[in-house]
Parts: structure tokens; sequence; C-alpha cells
């Protein structure tokens, strides 16, 4: 099962000819991605050679959907162009576009998640890694290697900090992992996944990793409360970052009380969400939460 | 990047609303020449990017020229938490019959944006929200329609604004439409005692992921007043300076938080904020290093690297290289994890600097940093 993405996935990449594109294609082959072609309007027709898999090029979406099957796009366009590339996507119909661009500017974000919103496509992303289910397709950037399939679920808005907890918890594994990015205005949120993991039988626990700025960790604590039974276990990055300074991530701007990192983990903490303080003792949270479920013995 | 007022005047200006007659020196003397083309009497007001300039003393009526000149003279120079003014708006008093606030800002939850209204302007929104929300009024906008006037309209009716504010309301979003801004707010928007609708003060904030089409306004970098921030921007690096003694070095903008947060545990404070971001390249690393060792308060450094599309070699060799550009001065903790993370944990003992050593954990490599700090 998992989430978002299985093997069945069949995965476009627009911008798989460019450099970001054809290292990443390479990539997410190698993790076992069903890539099935890219696009590229002005490459349309020729075919890429990747050694196992020779992948073809196409003009749009649509057309890449019509022949292939796909069903999720990843998005490696550069920022200028990133908008229009998302729109074509959303026309065609794909039901998940993977946003992995940086430094789209959030007027562009806006269009482009509200249209796909509106037309049933779903859009992770952007600035993110994107997302993985280990052992059966990686669509984005995350590494593949770092950790095994399991049975926990794992949302973030950071990219290093998803890396660092699956390979803290590679031992136990993870159904699937999704980096929602951490620009203001993202497609996918915290409680988009969280509900999305509740559902998933594959997943027994689910690791909730946030930062500084907005609000999206509060709202995620009162869905929780209401809607999630399953444990989640918390983390929150940003606790010395000083107030109204940008950390890199445009979403990480912290103005006033709200959104800081200690209204965060009480607002997660009350709807008991155990939250760790550093990524390792999350990390060991997870494992005594996993050891208690287990019947003695066993 | 947050704007100027003068500059957000400018903007307004152009997009056709009414704004008051002003113009901009950092000379008090050329504020004297600027009051009398203003008509004498002028209100003088400090440009810094902050608020609260009002009670700082950076905004000051002046009665005549010779009394503009000695008011610019005076706020010229004075620091606004932290801001130092240099230069100062010289404005046309207006005759005000009430106070609006309105504004368009970026709605995260929604994903979109949000008109705010209220008719109890000229104070902070804040403060009318938090007291009386019922006279603040929210009003969501559909990006794929935008504010056209019956959206204006709408906003103007439900906030018990004149109607006549409808068309400010259209011009503003044109501006945060067309200007790339993630927030315009005019505060106060006033009507005068002859019926006039004008932006009094205002605030615009621009989307740095915008500059690639929005030149116009240029980056503020070379501003910042700290000069280890001015040094880092000038070579692309994304620093944010601190008031500790443990130089951080990361990447990913999570993971060094992270990692400054770590420390702050281990009962050291962070110097700095460092994210050399994926593949970071040898420069980038030793431009980092020697960034982080001109600040005389670093008593360590820690280096935090997960390599997940970066290969840890390739980040030893740029510490390696990093060491023959850069003369280290202070201990180097080094932790490296994930892709290639033996063979670059290698290559740094293979260096064998004395001043470098290795942990395996990231926690480890936190308290090791914060010990250091102490006792180096």
């Amino acid at each position: 099962m998992a989430i978002y993405l299985t093997k069945e996935s069949k995965v476009l990449v627009q911008g798989m000819t460019g450099g970001e594109g054809m290292r990443h294609t390479r990539r997410m082959l190698a993790a076992g991605t069903d890539v099935v072609g890219g696009v590229n309007p002005r490459k349309a027709g020729r075919t890429v050679d990747f050694g196992e898999r020779a992948l073809p090029v196409f003009g749009t979406v649509a057309e890449g959907m019509a022949a292939t099957g796909a069903d999720v796009t990843v998005v490696f366009v550069p920022p200028a162009f990133a908008k229009a590339a998302v729109l074509e996507a959303a026309d065609a119909g794909i039901g998940l576009a993977v946003v992995i661009t940086e430094g789209i500017p959030v007027h562009d974000a806006v269009a482009f998640t509200s249209y796909a919103r509106d037309r049933g496509t779903r859009i992770i992303g952007p600035n993110c890694p994107g997302v993985i289910t280990p052992g059966q397709s990686d669509a984005g950037i995350i590494p593949a290697d770092i950790t095994k399939p399991g049975r926990i679920g794992l949302v973030s808005k950071s990219g290093t900090l998803t890396y660092q907890l699956m390979y803290e918890l590679r031992d136990i594994g993870f159904s699937t992992c999704v980096g929602i990015g951490g620009d203001p205005v993202v497609g996918t949120s915290h409680i988009d996944c969280l509900g999305a993991f509740q559902e998933d039988p594959d997943t027994e626990l689910v690791v909730l990793i946030g930062e500084i700025g907005g609000d999206a960790e509060e709202r995620a604590a009162a869905h929780i409360r209401e809607h999630v039974t399953k444990p989640v276990v918390g983390y929150i990055a940003g606790f010395t970052a000083p107030e109204g300074r940008t950390m890199g991530h445009a979403g990480a701007i912290v103005s006033g009380s709200a959104g800081t990192a200690r209204a965060k983990q009480e607002a997660l903490e009350a709807a008991g969400v155990r939250v760790g303080s550093t990524p390792t003792e999350t990390a060991r949270l997870v494992l005594e939460l996993l050891d208690a479920r287990r019947p003695e013995g066993s | 990047m947050d704007l100027y007022e003068h500059q957000a005047r400018e903007l307004f200006e152009e997009h056709g609303i009414v704004v008051p007659r002003a113009e901009v020196t950092d000379s008090p003397k050329e504020a004297r020449e600027i009051a009398r083309r203003l008509g004498g009497r002028v209100v003088v007001k400090a440009q810094v990017k902050t608020g609260g300039r009002g009670r700082a003393g950076g905004v000051k009526l002046a009665a005549d020229p010779a009394a503009a000149e000695l008011t610019a003279r005076q706020i010229l120079g004075m620091d606004i938490r932290g801001h130092t003014v240099s230069k100062v708006m010289l404005a046309q008093p207006v005759d005000i019959e009430s106070e609006f606030y309105v504004s368009y800002v970026l709605d995260r939850a929604a994903g979109g944006f949000l008109a705010i209204a209220s008719a109890e302007g000229g104070t902070e929104i804040e403060e009318v929200a938090a007291t009386r929300p019922q006279a603040v009024a929210r009003v969501r906008i559909d990006p794929a329609v935008g504010v056209t006037s019956a959206t204006a309209q709408e906003i103007a009716g439900a906030a018990g604004l004149p109607p006549q504010t409808a068309d400010v309301l259209v011009r503003l979003w044109q501006v945060l439409v067309r200007e790339d801004a993630l927030l315009v707010e005019v505060n106060p928007l006033v009507r005068t005692r002859e019926g006039r609708i004008l932006a009094l003060d205002g605030k615009v904030t621009l989307d740095d992921n915008a500059r690639f089409r929005q030149a116009r306004w240029g980056d503020d970098a070379a501003e910042r007043h700290d000069p280890l921030e001015a040094a880092a921007a000038a070579k692309g690096l994304n620093y944010v300076k601190l008031d500790g003694e443990v130089g951080i070095i990361g990447n990913g903008a999570g993971l060094v938080m992270s990692t400054l947060d770590v420390v702050a545990g281990c009962g050291a404070r962070p110097a700095n904020f460092l994210d050399i971001g994926g593949g970071a390249s040898a420069q980038v690393m030793a431009d980092g290093l020697s960034v982080i060792l001109s600040d005389p308060a670093v008593r360590s450094v820690l280096v935090n690297v997960f390599g997940g599309i970066t290969a840890c070699d390739a980040v030893a060799d740029g510490i390696v290289r990093a060491l023959e550009a850069v003369r280290l001065t202070r201990p180097l903790v080094v932790r490296l994890d994930g892709n290639n993370a033996a063979r670059g944990r290698a290559i740094l003992d293979g260096r064998a600097h004395p001043l470098v050593e290795q942990a395996t954990t990231m926690d480890g490599a936190a308290r090791r940093a914060a010990e250091l700090a102490h006792t180096a």
C-alpha cells in the first residue's frame, strides 16, 4: 500500500534532459522507480539512454500519459518555467505532480497549487525532496539507499532532516517518506499526509518533522487530536533561531510568538505527540513506542 | 525583501494610488530645500525597514524649512531598533478626517492571499485584531480571479470603509501581483476633509524568489549592517550571524537549524547559521570556513553534514582544500554521515590536521564542539 507512490506508479520526468533531471532520473531508476519517459517540448521524439532502459522524450505531459499510462510526474523545470510545466501537467489530468524545483515565485506556487487542486491533481512541493516508498519507488531526490522498507510513515518540511531520520531509523524502515517542502505555499500539507498515513494499513507510526515559521505544525496538532489514532512522534527545528530572521527556507520566518519552535512543540505535546529534542532522541522515542506496542516476548 | 516607505510610495503612485507629495534625502540642507518646494510645513520621516518608528522619535512635524533641516539633522543617523537612519522622507501634511487599514497578505494555510481591512486604521492592526476582532475584516481572494471591482466593494463593505476605497483596493492588488509582492499594506489609508482618499504610509515585502523577473529593486544584502553577513552575502553564502561561540556549517536549512538547537542543548551558543546547501563545492566550504573564522567570537567550529545527494567524500575534499586556503586557528569538529561517509572520514583521517577531529554522531559532534568552545 504505502501512500501516494507504489511500485505500480508510472513516472514521467519534466525537465529530464537537463543536468539535474538526467542525474536524478538515473538515481530514480536505480532505486527501482518505474520511470517511463521525459517531457521536453524542444526535444520531443528523442530517446535518452540510461543503460538498462532507454526513455522516450515527449512534447507534453498529455502525450506522455497517453503513450505510457503515466500517473506521476516529477518536475525539475527551472523556476521561470515551472508554473507552465505544472499547469500543463494538471491540464493533462495527472494524479500526482512532485515539484522539486527550488526558488519558484510564491505567486506562481499560489496559482498552480490552486489550479491543480481544482482539477484533482495532487502537488507535492515545490522546493521539496519528493516522496519515496522504500523498496518500491522514489519520485524526486531522496536517497534510496539510506533506509529500508518498514512501517514508519514520515512527513517533513526539510530534506536533510528527513534523510537524518530515515538513516537513524534504518533498522526499522519506512512505509513512505514525504518531503512536503519548506516554501510558504505548498500543495500537500502535514495534515494531508497524516490523513493518508492514518488510512494506510502499512503504516504503524508517523514521524512528523517541522520547523519554525507559519502555523502548519499547530494545525497538524489540532488534526492529530481529532483524527489520528496512530502514534505520532514529532521533531521541530529552530529553537535557537532569532525572531524575524530568515534561515534559508522562505517558510522559516518567525514573527512574534506564533510560529516559534516552542509554540509548535507545545501544540503537538498537547495533542499527545511525543516530541524529541534532537533528531537522535526523536528516533529513540520511535523505538520506545514501537517496542511498547509489541506483545511481550515477540 | 522589505521595501522602504519611499519605495512603497513610489510603487503606489505608479499604480495610480494617490499619495502625498514627498521627496527623499540624506542631507539636512537638502531637506530644507525640499520643505520649501513642498510648501514649508512638512512631516519628516525616518526611512528604516522596521516598525515602531514613530514611538522611537523617527517621525516629526516641522513647521517651516528651517525646522525641517533641524529635524532631518536629528533623525538622520538615529538608531531605530538596530537600524541606522540614512535617509529621511519629507512629505506634505494631510488634513485627515478618518484613518483606515488595508492590506493583502499571504495566507499560508489557505495557499493564497487574504485581504485584511479595518475602519480603525492608524494604529497597530495586531492590537485592533486582538482587542476588537469584529473591527477587522478578512476576505479570501480567489487566485483564479484576483481582486475585481466587485471583490473590492465586498472588502470595503465588510470592513465598513467608504465605497471610494474600492478603487484603491483594486490598484493595491495590482501592485501585489505585478511586483511579485508577498505583502502590501497601507496604514493609514486616509480620507481628507475634502473627501480625497490617500495612502499615507505603506509597507511592501517583495518575494526574493521572483528577483529573476523583478530586477528593479536589486538586492538589499549590501545594506546588512553586520560586516560578516555582508561578506558572506558577497560570496553568495546563506549565513546569519548570531551571538555565540560555536561556528556552525551544515547542509540543508532544516539540518542546520537542528544543529543550532543541539549545540544550544549542550550548553553552548551557536555563533551563526550557515547552510552550504546540497552538492556544496570545495570553494563553498572554503568560503564558509573563512567567514566563520573571521568572527572573533568563534571558539570552535562544527561541520555537520548528512550526505543525501551530497557525497561526504566531496565534502571532505572541500574541507581539506579549505584547510589549504584558510589558516585554521580554532578546533574543527566534523560529523559526516550518509552517502560515502566512510570515504569522507578516511580522507580527513589521511589529512590528520591537529585541530580537526571527527565525531560519529550529530549529538556527539555537538557535545564535543561545545566542550572545545569552553576549553579552547
